[in-house]
């Protein structure tokens, strides 16, 4: 994977500093200082000069830039960066989920009856699954499939950076899933592969970051929501409640998922990747929640409010997510017309 | 095996309002599931309990669905 194009000036000189190491270290901080501070609280999700930077950053610690030298991802200037960068986008999702976090905190009973309290009750805005299910077009599916692209060829890679920051059972349940995450030793049957699968069934580019160009905001933002979780120690809790969210709200739309690419022509070999998921988020959801957040929260080594605030910046993502695609399906530029104009 | 640790012994967890966990090396597992098609190849297994999943055995989430004592609990309302 190259560099992606900028977005942005902050965008463009990060990437300058990377190629080149030319960039004047302390103008670029001072610069991204003024953007990251001066972004609207609201628009934090929407900046994608913002968002393709922070992006940029976070895979130098996963599978890198074949253009950059791999020393950047410890480089003192990066990890400065990164601080100034992380700073609003975490701060907003503490903002944005506020509500959701107190009301699923007041929910009686353990971690686990609030998460599943928190993630049936959710406001998801506009049922994205269903649409896929009945109405899409296999023009509306390959546009999901790109956007999802961005995380799903990942998938569960940042969770795995939380493995050595757990103990005890918690530590044994977050490997158990990791485990069955990655095919359960088995090549070719990780999931980010049978996603891979997916793409290539459906025409589309499996190659990792091949639609980056096109990922909007929302996409960014939740790939590195999870990335900035699982990448510090102190978010561990956070994290694992963010997984607890993502398991719970898998199994049911994947299973509409996985009927709408039937539906619309495609292979059973494509809709592999969704049947897979029905039936192991199913397992997951109650490892997460229980054997996971449920064991770290009895043990004191993290609060509960660390956990739903995790699981609340998860669905407050999926949902921008789901409305930025329908918005974008509903507006003037249809799938056909975006596949004509590129 | 020697030593005081033994083996990790087959573990069932039952999850309120959810399926059945199974942890096992598949004989506790083959006894129920009688289907040869239905291999167990997780580390893990959920088993339905709820009776209404699309894909029996194994619990599909959805329980989650039903109404009454499997349904999770309630968010209070919102304040605004």
């Amino acid at each position: 994977m190259l560099l992606p194009r900028p977005r942005g000036p902050l965008s463009a000189r990060l990437r300058r500093l990377l190629l080149d190491g030319v960039e004047e270290i302390d103008d670029l901080e001072t610069a991204t200082e003024g953007h990251a501070s001066s972004v609207p609280p609201d628009s934090v999700l929407h900046d994608e000069d913002l968002q393709l930077s922070l992006w940029m950053i976070y895979e130098l610690s996963f599978r890198g830039f074949d253009d950059v030298d791999d020393r950047w991802e410890w480089a003192p200037e990066i990890a400065g960066l990164r601080t100034v960068l992380e700073r609003p986008f975490e701060q907003w999702l503490r903002d944005v989920t506020e509500g959701w976090v107190s009301r699923t905190l007041a929910v009686e009973g353990d971690v686990a009856d609030k998460i599943f309290a928190l993630t049936d009750g959710f406001d998801e805005g506009p049922d994205l699954s269903r649409f896929i299910r009945k109405e899409a077009t296999p023009d509306h599916v390959r546009d999901f499939l790109r956007q999802r692209s961005i995380y799903h060829l990942k998938e569960s890679d940042p969770h795995t950076f939380v493995i050595p920051r757990l103990t005890g059972p918690a530590k044994a349940h977050l490997v158990e899933l990791q485990y069955d995450e990655y095919g359960g030793g088995r090549p070719g049957f990780l999931h980010h592969e049978l996603f891979a699968v997916t793409l290539r069934e459906a025409g589309l580019d499996d190659a990792y970051g091949a639609y980056i160009e096109e990922a909007d905001g929302p996409t960014l933002a939740a790939t590195n929501a999870m990335s900035l979780l699982c990448l510090h120690r102190r978010l561990r809790g956070v994290a694992m409640g963010h997984l607890a969210a993502f398991e719970a709200t898998s199994s049911i739309p994947c299973r509409r998922i996985a009927a709408g690419l039937r539906r619309t022509g495609f292979s059973d070999d494509a809709a592999r990747y969704y049947d897979e998921h029905v039936e192991a988020d199913a397992v997951h959801e109650q490892l997460a929640a229980r054997e996971i957040c449920g064991t770290l929260v009895d043990s004191g080594d993290v609060s509960v409010r660390d956990v739903v605030f995790g699981a609340a910046a998860c669905l407050v993502l999926d949902r921008y997510q789901s409305e930025s695609l329908m918005a974008r399906w509903d507006g003037a530029h249809t799938p056909d017309q975006l596949e004509a104009a590129r | 095996m020697s030593g005081s640790l033994g083996r990790p012994r087959p573990e069932v967890v039952l999850c309120p309002g959810g399926p059945a966990l199974i942890r096992s090396d598949v004989p506790a597992v083959d006894v129920v599931v009688t289907d040869a098609q239905q291999t167990v190849d997780r580390p893990v297994v959920a088993f339905c309990r709820c009776g209404r999943t699309g894909r029996e055995p194994w619990c599909d989430g959805t329980h989650k669905l039903a109404r009454g004592a499997g349904a999770p609990r309630k968010l209070p309302r919102s304040d605004r």
